[in-house]
């Protein structure tokens, strides 16, 4: 099973949560699942269409993924994005991770989501009764990526300071 | 040659996924940005958008980035996946 699936067809989370429970050290396992909403911006949403840059999703996936994985020690990790024309109520995307103990799991979970909103290359546009509209990015998820980042610094210097 | 890409809203804005072009692109982001500029308003526009990103190679990179032959410069908005 590839960690990392970009791709149209839909996926089952009861399937993806079987292959992240194989291995028996994983004692947690935390996913998540994002949806199409029926409404957005106070209009009502019959679905969206979503664009990518192929030959940069796969490795800024990638990227994200292995970053994770430096930062909490992770058993598994699967990542799916559905591509193409959605409708309300359809999945959009799935991550999931399986590790000891329920603290990385859910940190590495919000973490990879995080930085998925912000840095891959995924675009939506949206079918609405006043028509078509591109989304824009929202400052809300460019501040809780930057969190992160914000704890690795701490941490760095936390370190140097016991080193001193 | 250098391979130039467009993406979602700006695909769509000015009417272009793709362009090859050669020498006359320069060395860097901001001369390619400069060239793109001086092709109409809808051009200029998106290559002033504060928040327009710019991939080379599928890495994001900043405005004093070098381009070489064979590079895939890709330009486009803030993502929104997810």
């Amino acid at each position: 099973m590839p960690e990392i699936s970009v791709q149209n067809e839909d996926f089952s989370v009861a399937a993806e949560y079987d292959l992240l429970c194989q291995e028996f050290g994983a004692g947690a396992v935390v996913m998540f699942s994002g949806r199409v909403r029926d409404m957005n911006l106070g209009d009502k949403v019959g679905g969206l269409c979503l664009e990518h840059y192929p030959a940069m999703t796969q490795s800024v996936l990638e990227a994200i993924v292995a970053e994770a994985r430096d930062r909490w020690p992770l058993n598994a990790v699967r990542v799916i994005h559905r591509v193409g024309q959605l409708h309300a109520g359809d999945q959009i995307v799935f991550t999931g991770v399986a590790s000891a103990h329920r603290g990385a799991a859910f940190d590495a979970c919000e973490f990879i989501m995080d930085n998925l909103k912000t840095r891959a290359p995924f675009w939506k546009k949206e079918q609405t009764l006043e028509g078509d509209r591109w989304l824009e990015a929202r400052q809300k998820d460019l501040d809780a990526a930057a969190r992160w980042d914000e704890q690795e610094r701490s941490a760095d210097n936390c370190c140097q300071g016991t080193k001193a | 040659m250098i391979k130039v890409l467009f993406f979602a809203r700006y695909r769509e804005q000015l009417g272009c996924s793709e362009l090859q072009l050669g020498e006359e692109a320069g060395n860097t982001v901001s001369s390619l940005r400069q060239l793109l500029s001086d092709k109409g308003e809808n051009w200029a526009e998106v290559m002033r958008h504060p928040t327009t990103l710019v991939a080379i190679n599928q890495t994001v990179v900043s405005d004093d980035a070098s381009i070489a032959a064979g590079d895939e410069v890709a330009f486009f908005p803030p993502v929104t996946g997810g």
